[in-house]
């Protein structure tokens, strides 16, 4: 408990007078622990509890979401039958998820075959816990929040590999060895444009980078390099969490279901709630960092005009922000056909990585001569 | 016109056509595909007909030519006992899955023929099912048919 | 002589030891007769280095029902509904083919209405056919929403065939010397009414596939198949037209009533993937165009002019037509033997067969996506292959 309350310590002191307060579930822990030390056990386990309960209903929501939007796209209606307009649908696949026979391939590596979908979808928790929501809801705001996530997503190749490896199968294989090589190499561009945000906050811990952008949205307020990074962020956050047009490492058409193709019942179920919950937490962190999280649309110096915008709830504008991110990975999903291992390779490393650069280069520039909108807030 | 001898207008097919014996049937089909007058570079089918009561196979070769649009077509005569042709697959590339499909089915085998395979049955399936003769153990007889 | 008969076990014994423990080792891999572009259930072994194809072997013959053998124990007027399980998306050109030589076999005339009913119902399904392609391929190359978008427009044409034939699928509508069933009195209004409403769609599907980059890259320069080797390998249909051999029945051998109406034959430049797109995409236009012209002409007549029960009489004699369907030319091979009331032997040449083995070729070098675009821009369908 005590490891959890340094970071918030930090961060209190480098604010010295927070417009925003910010009471992270762990600083609260931590503010309790001295006296009542079971208080702090208890928010620790509610914590705990959220966290799993948000795993569950982002899941099925998004699911459904998906379906629906899908739907749309496809002049259809989706689920209609369990519940009004099916909105039980996916509990119901839920159930018959996890009453399916679950069956492992004679010949797989038992053990990996059992922990990979575990490892998918624990990577993506963890990445649940950091994200600050609105002022009073965040679990825990690390002082290095934005290398824990670089670090923690790159942890979720290895369900999928362990997955496509243990399964014995070659269309696995192939899948597995797809996902490894296109995580790995858009790790490296979604990590180059968060650095760009880095930089004009100043800080690398979330709530921080929320915080700074109080004046103004990075995404606008550090002009076109923060565009560009915004734009770079999401192609390759799309690409880490394997949605069309990046879903090579499953791409049916092609290796049937990629690293996924042996699994059945709830191991599968886990894989496909990693992927959406996965999808959630790119469009959070989209939202987070460059459409300023849970901040209000605000003008530097409008003070008027901030106000009005104060009127919504912090944690409406950050699910609104989630929502719109979430909403436009599926409206590509559902329009674009896939991209070829070796084009899309291409489109990481001679594109995407040389434009990050610059990009990186340009928004230092802009940091040290102060060149975005109300350097000096 | 100067037909080669040894070929022979085939009357009752009801388009051009000529037969050829087997063993000049290379010969003929190289001459057909490279002379510019003839230039039949499309083989639109190859199969074989059971003349079982002739006791032999026809092979009938459907050409076109896509420089002039004329059309041919090739048939030559092999006996049933030892039923040969050489494979016109190196002039026509399009006539190597077709020959795969009459031995297949009709068990016709093309001499050189590059990749001499079953093509839609087991590789160790018994007997060549569109022969006149062919007997399954599933297969009804139609009454008042031989 | 002998000649020697080798098996697929022969060809695909595996590799040898790796020469070092750093070299690569190719590997074998089924794709289908079970997998998503199996389209049915046609089965390739391809032989892989990593990702890249080294060799494409076909293995078909999962759908193989013996339509040629069980053809000659019926009836002329019986074969006729085999050959709607052949290209069951071209079911009534299907139908055509085989009717027409038995007619021109058996020296049976028509009248102007029932080749322009043909005509008609023959260029709807090729716009069917060609809007299932349409919606098949953006599947394969993982844009779903196509598929459901070709699917929705396949229905309303099937409307109008299940209206008059009562099938939507098998259709047995053509027979030797006339039609099943006359028209229904709805269809000429009817197929205005889908016409004014599937051309818009067209455009829609350019918007919406044909313009995207990612389309263009996963098409453009992909299995490129010059003429020359395209009339090699015996490819007929678009496949060959995209090639730039404008070879199409409908204009080179008029048959029906193509003759009165004013079309064009859209030709590729070079032979990839993209031009094998583009090339059908122009052909629902221009069938959509043939329709407009004869849907107002059709003349007076009975719908057969010869009785059903009516015994048709076939020659000695081998006797062959052909039908461009939407994936090809269907050659028919009748070998009558002048007595029977059955062909002594039926050949149906499909334009799947040989355009399928293109794949051999062309996939050679290329991605396992690539197999994808190149497979499902041949348009195969695979019960065409194994009849």
């Amino acid at each position: 408990m005590a490891g959890a309350a340094a970071p918030f310590a930090l961060f209190a002191a480098a604010q010295a007078a927070p417009a925003w307060p910010v009471k992270t579930v762990a600083a609260r822990a931590a503010e309790a622990l001295p006296d009542h030390p079971w208080t702090a056990v208890l928010y620790m386990a509610l914590a705990f509890a959220g966290l799993g309960a948000l795993v569950a209903v982002l899941g099925m929501g998004l699911i459904y979401l998906e379906r629906k939007i899908a739907a749309r796209f496809q002049c259809r209606l989706g689920p209609m039958r369990v519940g009004p307009h099916g909105i039980f649908q996916t509990v119901a696949d839920t159930f018959k998820l996890l009453f399916k026979e679950d069956i492992v391939p004679a010949r797989a590596d038992k053990t990996l075959h059992l922990l990979a979908p575990f490892l998918a979808l624990s990577s993506t928790a963890l990445m649940l816990g950091v994200i600050p929501y609105s002022p009073i809801l965040q679990i825990s705001d690390v002082n290095i929040g934005v290398l824990y996530i670089a670090a923690v997503s790159g942890l979720g190749v290895m369900g999928i590999l362990l997955g496509g490896w243990s399964s014995y199968n070659k269309w696995s294989l192939i899948g597995a060895m797809r996902g490894a090589a296109q995580i790995i190499s858009y790790e490296v561009s979604a990590t180059l444009a968060l650095l760009v945000v880095v930089m004009f906050a100043g800080t690398l811990s979330l709530s921080g980078i929320v915080a700074s952008q109080a004046e103004g949205w990075w995404i606008w307020r550090a002009p076109v390099v923060g565009g560009i990074a915004f734009l770079i962020y999401l192609t390759a956050s799309t690409a880490e969490i394997n949605r069309t047009p990046f879903d090579i490492p499953e791409g049916e058409s092609e290796l049937t279901a990629g690293f996924h193709t042996e699994y059945s019942g709830l191991r599968f179920a886990f894989f496909f709630l990693a992927e959406f919950i996965n999808m959630f937490v790119a469009a959070a962190l989209t939202a987070t960092l460059f459409l300023g999280g849970w901040m209000p649309f605000h003008i530097g110096g409008a003070n008027a005009f901030n106000a009005v915008m104060d009127l919504v709830p912090p944690g409406v504008w950050f699910l609104g922000k989630t929502a719109f991110v979430v909403f436009v990975i599926m409206w590509f999903r559902w329009t674009f056909p896939r991209l070829r291992v070796d084009q899309l390779m291409r489109l990481e490393w001679k594109l995407l990585l040389p434009i990050g650069f610059a990009n990186l280069a340009l928004g230092a520039l802009a940091v040290l001569y102060d060149l975005y909108f109300f350097p000096g807030a | 016109m100067g037909i080669a001898p040894g070929i022979e207008r085939h009357a009752k097919v009801n388009r051009p056509a000529v037969r050829v014996p087997a063993e000049r049937l290379l010969q003929v089909a190289a001459r057909l595909r490279d002379d510019p007058a003839f230039a039949f570079d499309l083989l639109l089918d190859h199969a074989a007909v059971d003349r079982h009561a002739e006791n032999r196979f026809e092979l009938f070769y459907h050409l076109f030519s896509t420089a002039h649009g004329h059309a041919l077509t090739l048939t030559a005569l092999v006996p049933r006992d030892a039923p040969v042709a050489p494979t016109v697959s190196c002039i026509w590339p399009a006539a190597r899955w077709h020959e795969r499909e009459a031995y297949d089915l009709m068990g016709i085998l093309y001499d050189e023929h590059p990749d001499l395979r079953r093509l839609f049955l087991e590789d160790d399936w018994q007997g060549f099912p569109l022969r006149k003769d062919y007997r399954d153990p599933d297969m009804l007889e139609l009454p008042g048919r031989p | 002589m002998t000649v020697t008969v080798k098996t697929l076990n022969d060809i695909i014994a595996p590799p040898g030891a790796a020469a070092s423990a750093l070299a690569t080792e190719e590997y074998f891999i089924n794709m289908g007769p079970q997998h998503p572009i199996a389209h049915g259930s046609l089965r390739l072994v391809v032989r892989l280095d990593g990702e890249t194809v080294r060799e494409v072997i076909p293995v078909p013959g999962y759908v193989h029902r013996g339509l040629e053998k069980m053809a000659e124990h019926l009836s002329w007027r019986q074969i006729i509904h085999l050959t709607d399980r052949m290209d069951y998306l071209s079911a009534l050109m299907n139908n055509w083919a085989v009717a027409r030589t038995i007619e021109q076999a058996a020296g049976l005339a028509t009248n102007p209405r029932i080749e322009t009913i043909r005509t008609l119902m023959a260029e709807l399904q090729r716009l069917q056919s060609h809007v299932l392609w349409w919606g098949v391929l953006g599947m394969d190359l993982g844009a779903f929403t196509p598929f459901l978008y070709g699917f929705r427009e396949r229905e309303v044409i099937g409307e109008i065939f299940e209206e008059t034939i009562g099938a939507r699928l098998t259709m047995n509508y053509i027979q030797p010397g006339g039609l099943m069933d006359d028209i229904h009195p709805d269809f000429v209004r009817k197929t205005k009414q889908v016409l004014a409403y599937l051309k818009p769609k067209i455009d829609e599907y350019d918007t919406l596939l044909s313009g995207n980059v990612i389309l263009q890259e996963r098409l453009r320069n992909i299995g490129v198949l010059p003429a020359a080797r395209a009339i090699a390998l015996g490819c007929t249909g678009p496949v060959l037209r995209a090639s730039g051999v404008p070879y199409d029945l409908r204009k080179c051998e008029p048959y029906g009533v193509y003759a009165q109406a004013d079309f064009d034959v859209p030709v590729g430049a070079k032979g990839d993937c993209w031009d094998r797109y583009c090339v059908r995409i122009e052909e629902m236009r221009q069938s959509i165009r043939i329709v407009e012209q004869l849907i107002d002409g059709i003349p007076d007549g009975p719908h057969a002019t010869v009785k059903f029960g009516a015994r048709i009489k076939v020659p000695e004699g081998i006797h062959y037509g052909q039908i461009e369907t939407a994936r090809g030319i269907l050659g028919v091979t009748i070998a009558a033997d002048g007595k029977s009331d059955a062909p002594y032997r039926l050949r149906l040449r499909s334009p799947n067969f040989s355009n399928l083995w293109a794949v051999t070729e062309l996939a050679r070098g290329w991605r396992i996506a690539d197999i994808i675009a190149i497979q499902s821009t041949l348009d195969l369908v695979v019960p065409d292959i194994d009849r």
